[in-house]
């Protein structure tokens, strides 16, 4: 039981031969081997597995590969612009924005949503973001730290 | 986590074809909207399907309209995140825009829809209240035809409606609001995000601003019996009367008598009758706050989108 999707991931179009009850985090991380993108709950609780699906952030533990025909997936393989760190990436890694790192791919790809909508949220809205992406090892204050010097970088250099 | 086991996967193009499959394919099939409570049924609750018929590509399903006449429909496959972003719903019901952005995490509210909530009939889901204040109607594609029911009678129990096997919900339906309508949505949960109410109360209410007289109210409850649901004895207690703290509190001890909740992991019945008290009194407060000087329960939580 095989569907052929057509897919954009991290900018190139790609064709594939799936199992069409396979899950979108399944298929990244065991046929297409990009293992960046973790589970955590498995049930859309934690942001672990957030992926960038048509520019929207979601779970893509709950993402079917049989939905995915014509689908633009950005994962954190794909944030890097060139040889270069995304400034999302940048900020977390400046101001210790990870601990154990599990969940710093879904954070990572949260963030650059939010920013992309909003590049001056005030630190509610960065929380209001981000509470779908759970930190257990509760290290959300570098975190958001990492998000407003993330956004002001964006501001600066107005992307 | 447990993995799907293996099943078919159809995108039809139109609700016929969707339908079609439906009935060609036999039992075993699902309707997938945004997935968010299809695939924890399917992988926390063991429900296997043999096939699954997603609606996502059926163009007409999706998106928000004004119609002339003061209608709004609202596509069964718009997702949460579009309608707590919409500018035509935040414009005109800022407290059902509120609703959807109490529904899990905005990753969540990127795939799940209006239409799946509703046909999932969780006695919990946000929208329900919100939408049954608004007197919404839903639209459903059945064989025989379309046919519209009021939200009020389409929820039967929990996880059930009057919807058939086969039956696809294609919109809901938000009938001409009178300018003064005011609306208020107040969920009361554990967490701030990411969890289920205790109780969720809406209230919509039309007062005559000179003499503070109530001229319409509803007053809807989600989280406390077996479906979201009306309070018919607390708006009756409130219609043509003066808007008073006391009738408000009134009110709230009517729909706490009228409410049937269960005991579970989250609360006891006896702590929801007592929140739906306190908080229908709020919500009724702050739905009034615009027409009544200092009747407000509290500054409105401030929600961000």
């Amino acid at each position: 039981m095989h569907t052929k999707i057509q897919i954009r991931l991290n900018g190139k179009i790609q064709t594939l031969t799936v199992p069409p009850f396979r899950l979108l985090l399944d298929l990244l991380r065991d046929e297409i081997g990009l293992t960046g993108t973790k589970e955590g709950c498995g049930t859309g609780d934690c942001g672990a597995c957030t992926v960038l699906l048509n520019g929207k952030p979601v779970n893509s533990c709950l993402v079917l590969s049989g939905e995915l025909d014509g689908a633009d997936i950005l994962t954190i393989e794909g944030l890097k612009i060139g040889p270069h760190l995304h400034p999302v990436q940048q900020a977390f890694v400046q101001e210790g924005g990870a601990q154990c790192g599990y969940c710093t791919p879904g954070m990572l790809m949260m963030t650059k949503a939010l920013l992309e909508e909003n590049v001056n949220p005030t630190e509610e809205e960065i929380r209001f973001a981000l509470s779908g992406n759970l930190c257990r090892c509760t290290g959300y204050a570098k975190i958001i730290q990492a998000v407003q010097i993330a956004a002001a970088e964006l501001r600066k250099s107005g992307k | 986590m447990r993995r799907p086991e293996p099943f078919e996967v159809f995108q039809p193009q139109s609700i016929a074809e969707a339908r079609e499959l439906f009935r060609k394919n036999g039992s075993g099939g699902y309707f997938l909207a945004g997935g968010t409570d299809l695939l924890i049924a399917i992988k926390e609750k063991g429900l296997a399907p043999r096939y699954v018929v997603d609606l996502k590509k059926i163009p007409s399903l999706s998106g928000i309209c004004q119609i002339s006449d003061g209608w709004v429909t609202i596509g069964s496959l718009t997702t949460m995140r579009e309608i707590e972003t919409s500018r035509v719903i935040r414009g005109r019901y800022p407290f059902l825009a509120q609703s959807a952005a109490e529904v899990g995490s905005i990753q969540i509210r990127n795939r799940a829809t209006i239409g799946g909530n509703m046909a999932n009939a969780t006695p919990s889901a946000d929208v329900a209240p919100a939408l049954l204040v608004l007197d919404s109607r839903v639209k459903i594609s059945r064989s025989e035809g379309e046919k519209i029911v009021l939200l009020e009678e389409f929820f039967v129990g929990p996880g059930k409606t009057v919807m058939e096997s086969g039956d696809v919900l294609t919109e809901i339906l938000i009938p001409p609001t009178p300018p003064d309508f005011r609306g208020e949505y107040i969920k009361f949960s554990p967490r701030e995000m990411m969890d289920l109410a205790y109780v969720g109360v809406a209230v919509g209410i039309v007062v005559d601003g000179s003499r503070k007289i109530c001229q319409d109210v509803r007053i809807a409850l989600g989280a406390v019996s077996p479906t979201p649901m009306r309070a018919h004895k607390a708006e009756a207690l409130l219609l043509n009367q003066e808007i008073t703290p006391s009738l408000a509190e009134r009110a709230g001890e009517e729909a706490s008598n009228e409410c049937k909740p269960i005991s579970d992991v989250r609360s006891s019945a006896a702590y929801r009758k007592e929140m739906v008290r306190v908080n229908t009194k709020r919500a009724l407060l702050n739905a009034a706050a615009g027409y009544v000087e200092n009747l407000s329960w509290m500054a409105r939580r401030d929600r961000r989108y």
